[in-house]
This record gives C-alpha cells, sequence and structure tokens, in this order.
C-alpha cells in the first residue's frame, strides 16, 4: 500500500512529516492540542474545534473505529454535532485496524467522508511541547497544494456553528433558553433528561421579546468570546430582568464579560479530560472535561461575583458566581462527553435554581 | 500576632512527632504476592517521615528496601502473625496502623488483630480504610450485598460454606461456573468448574484453608478492565489509571499481558466504569488506594464489578509506575487524613495530586514464568496465579512496547516471533499455556486467520491486528533487501537490531552501523503524568523510535549508571533491587549523576525519586548502548543487578567502560574452563568435573569419578536446567534438558559429593585486597541450591580452621580477579576437605542479609571501593555478633497445583525471609514461621526415607516424645521407631487400596495419612526424601503434596529437621527485639 505523504507546517517554520489517512486536502487553522485518551468521535464533532487543527497527544488513535449513528430529537448520541469540526488531525499512530461491537466504519473513512485532512506518524509529544512552550500557534496541514497560513479567530466562529433557526425540544418544565454558540448535544440532553423543555436559539437571537423563559443556559462554542457582542448584550438584559442563567465554558466566559469583567486568552488553553477544577466553596476537586483557549480574568470581576472554580494545576479561573443571584458559569464541561461525568450535577443544580426561582416568582 | 500561626505549627508537629504509626510488611516474596510491596512499603514510610511520623515495621523480609536503617524508626524483623504482631504493639503503643501496605498478608493479620480485640485493647487505630470496609470488600457475601444496595452489577453469585451447598448454588447458576475463594492470595484456588463432580473435588480442597467460597456466573472471553481509585475522607474521588487485559477474563490478570491505558473502549465504556468505580468506592468508604475489576462484555456495555481490592496491589504498583503518579505515597498521606487536593503533584512538582493522569505512550506488563523449574508443573495458565514475576515496556506504538516486554523478560525470547516448541497451535490457543503469545504469533505466521484465533482466544481483534503487522514486517525483512525505510519501520515495530539481523542475514553490528548512518535511533521521552501538558520536572524516562527529538538534555557532570536486575524470577529477585537502590544512594552521597536501567514495575528502584535519572527500558547490549552514547558517563556499573548484567558485558564491553572487576577477570570466574584453572593454578580444591563435548565423553567421566554428577550449564544463575544424575539414564536426560536451556555456552559436568556441607563467604574486595566479609553456613548439606539453603550468620558450627581455610582461599582468589567490588564465594566442607564451588563476582542474592545482620552496608562498601574512593579494612570486631541471623527460603507450592514440594540443586523457591534472634533456635523458629510454618502443638507426622536419614533423626523423635508430642509414622519409619522404643502411631500408606484405608480407619487402627492431613489431625509433616535413592515414590509424594494442597507445615529437609525439633523448646521464649536492639 501506498502511503501519501503529508506535513503539518507550525508559523514559527518548524515542520514535522507523516503521512495522511485522512481526506487528501490542505488546510490550514490554529494548531491545538487535547491530552484525553479516548472520546475521538465526540471530541471531533465539538462545535468549539471549528477552525482548529487538533493534536491528540495520545498515540494510538482509530482502535475502536466509527460508531453508527443513534439519533434522538435529530440529535445523535455518539457525535456532539452533526458535523466533524476539526479542520484537520495530527496523530502518532493511526490504526487501520478497528475493532468494537459498535463500529461501523475506520476513523479515515469518517474523515474523508467529512473533507477532513488527517496526519499519523507525528512526534506528536514533540509538536506538543512546541505549543506549550511557545503557545498556541497557526499552522497548516501540507499534503496537496500549499496553503497561507489562517487565523480562525478573525472570524466570528460562533456565527459560523450556532444554529440557524430556534428549535424548541418539548419535555416538561421548566422551559430554558438555550443559547446556542455552538452547543454540545450532550448539554442538550443533559436538560432534557431532567425533565425541561428547551428552546435552542441562535447566538443572536433575541430571547425577550416573543417568549418568557425560566432560565437561560449559554453554550460552550469556539473563538474569542469578545466577538459575540450580541449575545453579550443579551446576557445583560437577562441579568437585569434577574432570569437564571447558567454559562458553561465559552458561556462562562460570556457571563464574565456582560458582568463587566475581562477575558484573556491562554498560552495554549485546556484541553483534555483530566483538569481539576476545585470548587472554592467546598474545597471539593472534579476532574472536569475542558476545551477552551480562553479564561475570565478573576481580578477583573466586578462587585457581587466572585470566582466559583480554579483549577488546581494552573489556578486559572474554572467558573464565576454572583454573590446573591443565580447566575454562574462553569469554564469545564459538566455535560463531559468525551470525558468524566463528575460534574453533571450542576445540571441539577441548575434546574433546582430555576424550580426555586419560578417558586419565588409564583408567591 | 505573627507569632501565633508559628505557635500553632509547632503544636501541631509536636503532635505528629508524637504520632507513632505500626506499618504491616508483606513478608516473603511468594507468587501473587511479591516485590510490589517493597514499593508500596518504602513510599508509605517515605511519606510518613515527611511528616514527622515515628514509624515502626514489622517484616522479616530483610531483603527489601523498606528494612533499610534510613526508612522506618524501628524494624522488627518477624512473622506477620496476630501473636508477634500483638507483642510490637505491647512493646511500642503505637497510636496507629497501617494495613494497606503489605499485601493480602498484611491484611488478613490486620483483621485477625481486630477480631481478636488486640487494636481495641491497646488503643491502636486503623488508619485510612476501616475493617470493616475491608470485610466488605474481601467477604463476598457481604460485597455482593453491599453492591446490591446501589444497584451494582456482580456477577450471579453465592456464597457457600458447606460442599453440598456449592453444589445447589451451581446448578442454579448452570455450568460452566467459576469457584472463587474468599480472602485468597492472587486467586488461590479459584477455577472455572465444568460438572459436578469437579466441583466436588475443589470445593472439598478449598474448605481446608477457607470456610467460604464463592459459585458464580462464569464471564469467560469477557473483556477484563482494572481501574486504580483514590478517595480521601472528604469523598474526593479519582481514577488514577485504567488497565486492560490483552487475555480476557478466564486468565487471572496476573497472568495476563495487560495494556495501560485500555485500547479497546470507547468514551462511554470508559466513562460508565469510571463511574461505576467511583459509585462503589464511595459507597463501601475506602480512604487511601483501592484496585475495581471489571469484566465487560464484547458485545455490548453490559458489564460486571469482579472484585475490589481495598488495598494496595500489583496492579497498583503496575499503575504507579505506568502512569508515574505515586499511588502509595498519596494513599499514604489520604491514610493520615490529608486531602487530595493538598497534596502536591511530586512527579511534575508544578500541578496537583488531584487529577487524572493523562499518558502519552502505552505500557504493556508481561508476566514472567518459571515452569521449567518445577518438577511435576501443570503449564496450563488460568485462573491460578503462577507466574513469578513481570515486566512493564513502554513505546509509542503497541507493537514496540510489546516486543521490548518479550525480550525484558530474559527467557530467550527475541520478539513475539521467538522460537518455541509448539507441537499443535490450536491445541496451544486454546488451552494456553507460558508460551500462549508465541503460539498466537505462530498461529499467524501459518496463516490461520485473525477471526479463527480471536474466536478460540477470545483476545480482541485489535490487538491481533497488531501483533500481525509484527509479523508482517518480519517477513518483509526476510524477503527484501534492508533499506533505511524498512529498517525504520522494523524499529517502530519494536524489532531489536539482532532479530532484524538474523533476519536479513547480517551482523547485529551491521545493522547497528546501518541504523546509525541513516539516523535511525531512538529517542528519549519523558513520562510526565499530564501528556507534556505542562513542564514537569520528571526524570522518568523510555526510549522510542516514534519521535524527532529528545525530551532531556544530556549535559550532566560526573554521570554513573548502574544496571538494575530486571524481572524478579526464581533466583533473581528483591535482594539485587536493594542492591541496585543502595548503590545509586551511595553514589548519590559521593556526589555523583546516577542513571539507573531497569524495568521491573515492583521495585522499589525504579521510583521516581531513587535515582536521578531512571530509564525505564531494556537491559539488553542494544539499548544500554544506545542510552551510553547518547549520556557518555563515568562508567557503568554491573556488579549490582544479578546475572542480567553479567550476562551482557561480553556484548558491551568492547563500547563502554565497566567499573570494578575488569571484564575479563569476570569472564575468569564465569567462564567455567578458565576458572578451573585458575583454581588449579592457586592449588585451591574443587569437585572433579569436565565440559561436556560428547555424550560418550560425559558417560566416560561419570564412570570413571563415579556417580552421582551434577549437570550445569555456565552463566546461568539459580541453576537452570541443574541435576544430579545418579545413574547414566539419569545424566543422558539430563544432559540434553543442558544444552537446550545454554546453547552458547559449555555445559560443565562435576562429581556430585553426599553429605557436605556448603559455605559462603559474601565480600567485597578494592584492588585485589578483601575489606569485608561474611562467612555463612547452610544449615541443609550441599545438594539443595544455595537459593533455597537456609543460612546461618555468623555460621554457628564451623571449625575454626575450616573458617581460616575459607578466608584464604577467597584472600587468594580476590587477588588472582584483582577484584575492585562484591563477589561471592560459595565451597563445600566434607572431612576438612574445603573445595570451591562457585565464585561471582558480583553482589549476591545474600548480600542485604549479610549487610543487615552485620549491620554493615556491604553494598555501599562496595561502591565507594568501584569509585576507587579509599575505604579501609573492616574492624574484625564487627564480625563478632552477640546474636544469630537465619535466612529461610520461601517458597509458592500452593500456588503450584502438582509440583512436588522438596529442594534440589534447582532452585525453586519464590523468595526468603530472615530473622534475627539471641540464638539460632530462637532465629530459626522465627524465619521458619515467617515462611508460614506453624510451630506444632502436638501431632507431628513422621515419614523419613532413607536408614541414614532415620538414624540421624532418631535422638529427635525421642526428644519429641519427651516434650509430650504425639507421632504418626509411615511404615518403615514406625518399624525404625518401634525398634529403637521410640512410640509412634502407625499409619496406612496413601496408595494402599481405599477399601484397606477405609477398613483400617474404621477400626481406629491405622490412621489414614491422607484423611489425617485434609483434617488437620497432625500439624506438621516431615517427610524426607532419601537423596541416595533417585527413584519417583508416589507414597511419599502424595504427602507432601497433600502436606501443600490443605496447608499443614512440611518440613522436608534432615537437617532442617533435626535442628527445628532441637530448637523447639525454645518456642516459648523467642525474643521480641527491633533490629536496633540487637548490640
Amino acid at each position: 500500500m501506498k502511503r501519501i505523504p503529508a506535513k503539518i507546517v507550525l508559523e514559527d517554520g518548524s515542520s514535522f512529516d507523516g503521512f495522511s489517512f485522512g481526506k487528501e486536502v490542505s488546510v490550514a487553522g490554529e494548531v491545538v492540542f487535547n491530552t484525553g485518551m479516548a472520546g475521538y468521535p465526540e471530541g471531533f464533532t465539538d462545535p468549539s474545534y471549528e477552525g482548529q487543527i487538533l493534536v491528540l497527544t495520545y498515540p494510538l488513535i482509530g482502535n475502536y473505529g466509527i460508531p453508527q449513528t443513534k439519533q434522538e430529537y435529530d440529535l445523535d448520541h455518539h457525535f456532539e454535532s452533526s458535523k466533524v469540526h476539526i479542520s484537520g488531525l495530527i496523530i502518532q499512530e493511526y490504526s487501520e485496524t478497528y475493532s468494537h461491537h459498535e463500529a461501523k466504519k475506520s476513523l479515515g473513512d469518517w474523515l474523508k467522508e467529512n473533507n477532513i485532512p488527517a496526519i499519523t506518524g507525528i512526534d506528536t509529544r514533540a509538536l506538543t511541547k512546541r505549543l506549550r512552550s511557545k503557545g498556541v500557534m497557526l499552522g497548516k496541514i501540507i499534503i496537496t497544494d500549499d496553503k497561507e497560513f489562517f487565523d480562525p479567530n478573525q472570524n466570528n466562529l460562533v456565527k459560523q456553528v450556532s444554529t440557524k433557526k430556534a428549535i424548541t425540544y418539548k419535555n416538561k418544565t421548566p422551559h430554558i433558553a438555550l443559547i446556542d454558540c455552538g452547543v454540545k448535544n450532550n448539554i442538550i440532553f443533559s436538560l432534557i433528561k431532567r425533565g425541561a423543555t428547551l428552546t435552542r436559539v441562535p447566538w443572536d437571537y433575541d430571547i425577550f421579546t416573543n417568549a418568557q423563559y425560566d432560565g437561560i443556559l449559554i453554550s460552550n462554542g469556539p473563538g474569542d468570546p469578545k466577538m459575540c457582542h450580541q449575545t453579550i448584550k443579551t446576557i445583560k438584559a437577562a441579568i437585569k430582568r434577574e432570569i437564571p442563567i447558567f454559562g458553561i465554558c465559552l458561556g462562562n466566559q460570556l457571563l464574565a464579560l456582560a458582568a463587566g469583567a475581562n477575558t484573556y486568552k491562554l498560552k495554549y488553553g485546556h484541553r483534555g479530560q483530566n483538569q481539576p477544577a476545585i470548587n472554592l466553596d467546598t474545597k471539593r476537586c472534579y476532574i472536569t472535561t475542558q476545551n477552551h483557549g480562553f479564561a475570565v480574568d478573576e481580578k477583573t470581576l466586578p462587585a457581587g461575583w466572585k470566582p466559583w472554580f480554579r483549577n488546581a494545576n494552573d489556578k486559572t479561573n474554572e467558573g464565576i458566581r454572583h454573590n446573591a443571584k443565580p447566575f454562574f458559569g462553569f469554564q469545564a464541561h459538566p455535560e463531559s462527553m468525551p470525558g468524566p461525568n463528575d460534574t453533571s450535577f450542576l445540571f441539577d443544580d441548575f434546574l433546582d435554581v430555576v424550580r426555586k426561582n419560578n417558586e419565588k416568582k409564583a408567591r | 500576632m505573627k507569632k501565633k500561626p508559628g505557635k500553632k505549627k509547632e503544636k501541631k508537629d509536636e503532635a505528629k512527632k508524637k504520632m507513632k504509626i505500626l506499618i504491616l510488611g508483606s513478608g516473603a516474596l511468594k507468587i501473587g504476592e511479591a516485590g510490589e510491596f517493597d514499593y508500596s512499603g518504602s513510599q508509605c514510610i517515605k511519606a510518613l517521615k515527611e511528616e514527622g511520623i515515628t514509624t515502626i515495621l514489622i517484616n522479616p523480609n530483610i531483603a527489601t528496601i523498606q528494612t533499610s536503617e534510613y526508612l522506618a524508626d524501628k524494624i522488627y524483623f518477624l512473622p506477620i502473625k496476630p501473636s508477634y504482631v500483638e507483642e510490637v504493639i505491647k512493646k511500642e503503643h503505637p497510636n496507629g496502623i497501617l494495613l494497606s501496605f503489605g499485601g493480602q498478608t498484611a491484611l488478613n493479620c490486620g483483621v485477625e488483630l481486630h477480631d481478636q480485640g488486640i487494636l481495641d485493647k491497646y488503643g491502636v487505630k486503623v488508619l485510612g480504610t476501616q475493617v470493616q470496609t475491608i470485610k466488605d470488600t474481601e467477604d463476598r457475601d457481604l460485597f455482593v450485598k453491599k453492591l446490591a444496595e446501589i444497584d451494582i452489577k456482580v456477577p450471579k453469585s453465592k456464597a457457600v460454606s458447606t460442599v453440598e451447598d456449592a453444589q445447589k448454588a451451581a446448578r442454579m447458576i448452570g455450568y460452566p461456573i467459576m469457584m472463587r475463594v474468599a480472602y485468597a492470595l492472587g486467586g488461590r484456588g479459584s477455577g472455572i468448574i465444568q460438572n459436578e463432580s469437579h466441583l466436588i473435588a475443589q470445593a472439598k480442597k478449598a474448605f481446608s484453608f477457607t470456610n467460604q467460597i464463592l459459585i458464580e456466573e462464569c464471564l469467560v472471553g469477557w473483556k477484563e478492565i482494572e481501574y486504580e481509585v483514590v478517595r480521601d475522607k472528604a469523598d474526593n474521588c479519582i481514577t488514577v489509571c485504567n488497565m486492560e487485559n490483552v487475555d480476557p477474563m478466564g486468565i487471572h490478570t496476573g497472568e495476563s499481558i495487560v495494556v495501560a491505558p485500555v485500547q479497546t473502549l470507547n468514551n462511554h465504556e470508559v466513562q460508565l466504569l469510571r463511574d461505576v468505580s467511583i459509585k462503589t468506592i464511595r459507597h463501601l468508604g475506602i480512604v487511601g488506594e483501592c484496585n475495581i475489576q471489571f469484566a465487560l462484555s464484547p458485545d455490548s456495555d453490559d458489564y460486571r464489578v469482579i472484585e475490589v481490592n481495598a488495598r494496595l496491589s500489583r496492579s497498583s504498583a503496575l499503575a504507579s509506575k505506568a502512569t508515574g503518579y505515586p499511588l502509595a505515597f498519596v494513599a499514604a498521606k489520604l491514610s493520615l487524613g490529608q486531602l487530595l487536593p493538598d497534596i502536591p503533584n511530586s512527579i511534575t512538582k508544578v500541578t496537583a495530586a488531584c487529577f487524572e493522569p493523562a499518558l502519552d505512550y502505552i505500557v504493556v506488563k508481561m508476566p514472567r514464568w518459571d515452569m521449567k523449574k518445577f518438577r511435576r508443573i501443570d503449564r496450563v495458565i488460568g485462573s491460578e496465579m503462577k507466574s513469578v514475576g513481570e515486566v512493564m515496556a513502554i513505546g509509542r506504538s503497541f507493537q514496540e512496547a510489546i516486543q521490548k516486554a518479550v525480550r525484558m523478560l530474559d527467557t530467550g525470547m527475541d520478539g513475539i516471533t521467538a522460537k518455541v516448541d509448539i507441537e499443535d497451535v490450536r491445541k496451544e490457543l486454546k488451552n494456553p499455556t507460558d508460551v500462549r503469545l508465541f503460539a498466537i504469533a505462530e498461529a499467524i505466521k501459518q496463516g490461520i486467520s485473525r477471526e479463527e484465533i480471536a474466536g478460540i482466544t477470545k483476545i480482541d481483534n485489535w490487538f491481533l491486528a497488531k501483533l500481525e503487522s509484527i509479523i508482517t514486517i518480519e517477513k518483509r525483512l526476510l524477503e527484501e533487501k534492508l533499506t533505511p525505510e524498512l529498517l525504520m519501520q522494523a524499529k517502530k515495530h519494536g524489532c531489536s537490531d539482532k532479530k532484524i539481523a538474523s533476519l536479513a542475514q547480517m551482523q547485529e553490528d551491521a545493522v547497528r552501523v546501518m541504523r546509525k548512518k541513516n539516523n535511525i535511533v531512538p529517542f528519549i521521552k519523558q513520562i510526565d503524568t499530564l501528556a507534556g501538558e505542562f513542564p514537569a520536572k520528571t526524570n522518568y524516562l523510555y526510549l522510542t523510535y516514534h519521535g524527532q527529538e529528545h525530551d532531556i538534555t544530556f549535559k550532566e557532570k560526573k554521570k554513573i549508571m548502574v544496571l538494575g536486575s530486571g524481572a524478579y524470577r526464581i533466583g533473581s529477585s528483591v535482594e539485587f533491587d536493594w542492591c541496585a537502590v543502595n548503590c545509586v544512594k551511595t553514589l548519590r552521597e559521593l556526589g555523583y549523576f546516577t542513571i539507573l536501567i531497569n524495568y521491573n514495575p515492583e521495585t522499589v528502584s525504579t521510583d521516581y525519586d531513587e535515582t536521578d535519572k531512571l530509564y525505564f527500558d531494556e537491559l539488553s547490549s542494544e539499548t544500554v548502548r544506545d542510552i551510553y552514547e547518547l549520556e557518555s558517563p563515568e562508567g557503568i556499573i554491573v556488579s549490582m543487578g544479578g546475572q542480567i548484567p553479567t550476562n551482557l558485558i561480553s556484548g558491551i564491553k568492547d563500547h563502554v567502560k565497566i567499573l570494578g572487576t575488569r571484564p575479563e577477570h569476570i569472564d575468569n570466574a564465569e567462564d567455567r574452563n578458565k576458572f578451573s584453572k585458575l583454581l588449579d593454578a592457586l592449588e585451591i580444591d574443587q569437585p572433579e568435573w569436565k565440559e561436556l563435548t560428547t555424550t560418550e565423553d560425559a558417560l566416560e567421566f561419570a564412570a570413571a569419578v563415579d556417580y552421582p554428577v551434577l549437570i550445569r550449564p555456565s552463566y546461568v544463575l539459580s541453576g537452570a536446567a541443574m541435576n544430579v544424575a545418579f545413574d547414566e539414564k539419569a545424566l543422558k536426560e539430563y544432559l540434553t534438558l543442558a544444552t537446550e536451556v545454554s546453547k552458547e555456552h559449555p555445559v560443565v559436568i562435576s562429581k556430585f559429593i553426599l553429605n557436605a556441607k556448603e559455605i559462603e563467604i559474601d565480600a567485597v574486595a578494592s584492588k585485589g585486597e578483601i575489606i569485608c566479609y561474611a562467612i555463612s553456613e547452610h544449615i541443609e548439606n550441599a545438594g539443595v541450591h544455595s537459593g533455597d539453603a537456609t543460612m546461618v550468620l555468623p555460621a554457628q558450627k564451623l571449625y575454626l580452621e575450616t573458617t581460616r581455610r575459607i578466608k584464604a582461599i577467597a584472600r587468594n582468589i580476590a587477588r588472582a580477579l584483582f577484584i575492585t567490588g562484591p563477589f561471592n564465594i560459595q565451597f563445600l566442607a566434607k572431612d576438612n576437605n574445603i573445595r570451591v564451588i562457585e565464585c561471582n563476582l558480583r553482589a549476591s542474592r545474600s548480600f542485604p542479609f549479610v549487610s543487615k545482620v552485620y549491620k554493615l552496608n556491604f553494598v555501599e562498601v562496595a561502591t565507594k571501593a568501584i569509585m576507587g574512593r579509599a575505604v579501609k579494612r573492616v574492624d574484625k570486631a564487627v564480625f563478632d555478633l552477640d546474636y544469630v541471623g537465619v535466612k529461610a527460603p520461601q517458597f509458592s507450592f500452593q500456588r503450584l497445583k502438582g509440583v512436588d514440594p522438596t529442594a534440589s540443586v534447582e532452585m525453586a523457591s519464590t523468595g526468603e525471609v530472615a530473622c534475627i534472634g539471641d540464638s539460632l533456635g530462637d532465629a530459626l523458629l522465627k524465619s521458619l514461621e515467617a515462611t508460614g510454618l506453624m510451630i506444632p502443638e502436638k501431632f507431628i507426622l513422621l515419614s523419613i526415607s532413607g536408614i541414614q536419614n532415620r538414624t540421624k533423626f532418631l535422638p529427635e523423635a525421642k526428644r519429641l516424645i519427651d516434650q509430650g508430642y504425639i507421632l504418626y509414622a509411615t511404615n518403615n519409619t514406625y518399624n525404625f521407631l518401634r525398634r529403637y522404643n521410640v512410640p509412634s502411631i502407625l499409619v496406612t500408606k496413601p496408595t494402599a487400596p481405599s477399601v484397606v484405608r477405609r477398613a483400617f480407619s474404621r477400626l481406629n487402627a491405622k490412621p489414614d495419612v491422607l484423611s489425617l492431613i485434609r483434617e488437620k489431625r497432625c500439624e506438621l509433616v516431615i517427610s524426607i526424601p532419601d537423596e541416595l535413592d533417585p527413584n519417583h515414590h508416589e507414597d511419599k509424594y502424595l504427602i507432601r503434596r497433600h502436606a501443600i494442597d490443605f496447608s499443614v507445615s512440611l518440613i522436608t529437609n534432615i537437617q532442617v529437621a533435626i535442628l527445628f525439633v532441637q530448637s523447639l523448646q525454645e518456642r516459648k521464649h523467642l525474643s521480641i527485639k527491633a533490629w536496633d536492639e540487637y548490640m
């Protein structure tokens, strides 16, 4: 079998040679790494990866192939959205042979179908260390033609991945407005499973005019939160109206910006399934899935707001909350997928707060 | 104001200082409970010391690092038994006790201490996981109930206490069923049962050593997955590592090839089992570390929790080494009540311990078996553990790691396609033995499809595909011209230069030259617990061909490399780890930067804080040279890791600088021919010998010197293929065996001298002059391998003249070989004749024993000598002791079904213990007890073969009667005793027809010997074979085997039996003293 050479070139000039196993196209984007050891079908379909070329630090990938879709509410359980969002994939050792009772096709075939280039045979540890020491860089996968470097963060990535129209997932109460900045399927499932009715709306949707929601969930999503002016405006209005708000990942950053705090870009972000987040009130530590390149600057939190969770490794912010009012944000992913389910109770907590708020209103 | 917090802290420190914690070790290394507990105990002590806590350790395993003077504050070399522990508690008044760092031995002892009310009586608090939780995990019935409370699925099962209930339960669940035994080490007595008669037999046996067994649904073929879980008292809970057994359910995890992390599970399965792990561990209330095992269906996400080990285990040692996460250290801190988020990650030094390691490599663990060492062994592997050690290989592809692992086993296999004799591959796949992996490779080679192999073995297709890719590459190496591209591919698939050379028909060195020319070299990567996410300060390293840059630099100065001991196997275990660790420690104290190579996950030497750089990789000449070339150290020390480093010398000596005794001198001692000539030149006696050229020559020689003769290959450790032939037929048979084992080195036969005493000297020399020495004697006469012998130090029964001559001989040899460093010489003494039988120019198995008895670290002295430091001759007063040390072998015959439990010239013990006493008897009794022997109160069975043996034992039989013992005896022994008026009760022969046995038994005239043992109506069996009679006696074998199978104490050596009886009168006044109290 003839192997097709492929390479990844970084903006610092370094270049790593390997072989193609996805679509034979060249692509440019932002290069990031993730340290998770399983969960590529879920991970690659996370809209937060929009515009990014992903390096996996775990070397053996493709082992269990790609499962068949399993849908509910038009949403897939095995994938976090309806398409592959990474722009390209860089790994050490692709497993041609896959083995799993749920597998329907190989990872390579799936990536080809989705027009995603992928390289195997790369010293991903060396590449990761470069990204760690120099910070996240632009890069390009070259298989066919050469490409210009391209910074996806210049685009409004949220706009690219957000739903184009409002969709309602009907269940019981409460009724939650889900601001889709690139939402993962399991956030939706997590709320429905707990009885909530959801209306999933575009990032810039006006949620106040036509309906009344019991609570607002701001989803995860790609890129720089400061690009989402419209969403920040919506959140500011919601804060004023004292509607309970829960922000996840990008949603946490947007909540902070709406509250008046600042966000900044991390040197190389947090992407993995082993990130320890400490609840500053209880001192309890939770292992979380994370996928973010930006963070809330705790020092800029205005009066009335406080840090809620903090990363045990680098002490960066992992969540904020209001001292008195039902507004909180979590920088990690309580819906996991892939990764540990330790913080899924936050959905319960959120819905409890929403229900209590409803009772209060009723009184 | 400022002073306040300081004062508070002081107070806290003071409280800690007053805190005294007792730690129970695991005793001797045995199958199912090996070196991993030296690792966990040592890390535990380090963690407690860091808190300023006073530590007391009870462990009779003198060769461990944890029993070093610089670790625990007080060390007791005593049996891990409640009676001894109580005495220590009485003396030391500890506030707390730790039960989870000494394996099943410590756990069981702790439960007993608790149940007997001893802990309450003296106010000793169990730290970490509580006894009730231990019981909930150990008692299968409680366990099943406990898990049912939270809807966690366990195998359908029933705990039963009678054979009848077992039958009922099995019928309900349906055959085949799995039988498991509560409180069992590594699954002892467990197994798949196909039908009722099989069940009755197995259940009866199990009830001899347990009062509960479990009949459960058979999950053979399901994936076997393990998680290592850590929890603190505030309920923070994490899973540090998950592992997948390549060999699925049905093969004990200790017998399985295991990979970390899991390879064939998707996110849903990984998280499902993780969630179940955490839920279970929280519900059980474990504080510290534990291991949870799952069966996972290969066709759905159905799972069962198989078991929870509420303690550090073999798997946790593996997980610790695989991830770099110091599990035992953290577990110890949690036992003190500390919280996970407050403990720093001591590997990275920049992140927290409250996280789950991310790996960016794959780890493969392989078990090491020593089946050939045992007579009558059943080589089939299954739900009981038989392996004696393990290796761990790290790579960035499965192929790279597993091929390394195979070579690390050091069984002569050069990768997965090694030549082994397999008659019928399919049969081997179906009934796996220790060569299963090679059978799979052979099957692939023969063109048997992966689907078929997976169908028979239930091994996941993913693993088989990876193995197949190795065979594809090897085929290309055989058929194609070796291009740089192909060479690179072969290296990425883990092929050694030697393998590539043999396939491509080149010289090994030519492959190396080609590699270097084309820049095909391994890269050094770090194990950092978090896949490169943070710049960790780790020194934990491995080599890979899947890379393009090194993680580290090689700029350090004053570097010394030390080679470790590799996999534990019979004849080489924790004692060489002790040597390596102490060598490195001394080097560091001398200001050197130390580099250690070792790949055994059960060791302390592979702990992150023992060396400056640790290469967790192969001890092969290829890898040692690769590392040497990168590091350019000042030299290599090869004399501390046992036989593996010694065997490497010839392959590396032209390329590296070997420190200590010169390689050519080592060769002069290792090569039988050269060594013999040297002895002749020095006019030192040796048993007559000859190097084998032809069988005819051998027969002629044997006839000339007269049988018996000893056959041995040179360059081997622990007497592999060593045998004593009493006649021509046996000689021919053993010769074939010996040539098989050692193809590269000559086979030697020598005159075997009967009734000779064996004496050893362990010593250190500098430039040919002896600096310190220890002369110890064996209790057993020659004919028992030195590793299986009971050793006494200082020698108690040697003539001064003998001692003088031994010293003189050692001095002459040391000068002649210009020894610098450690060495050991073994002697035979008979009728005032002293003959040299062996000389090793390296640290020996007994170095830790002699060092600790003399309180003089021989390895430290040796290391200083090797480094050219001025070392003074040790003052003779050091060797004048008012106490005695006795080292006794630990056998694992209970694990090895059907094996004849006797010692011979080929070593069979898996470990050892040593106790110190005020007298020889004091030390001997404690040592024997520490190996599991129970001191009898009333009933002893004698079965002594050979008139000589009976005569020798006669006074002791009388002594037993005088002390009020009741003796049972087999026919000949009975008649002999009767002739000398020693009363005994005659028992029937085991091979007598059952009608006869039953009839006698009914009449109560002659007890049936087997039921006597089975029903434990005798407490000790003394069964002595006649060494002059090589014929196999089924009767005697059955008696010995029965004693083992039904946990009745057994002594099989005449000298040990005699000394044991002579010591019995001291049994009521054994000394309970800490090591430092012997002065």
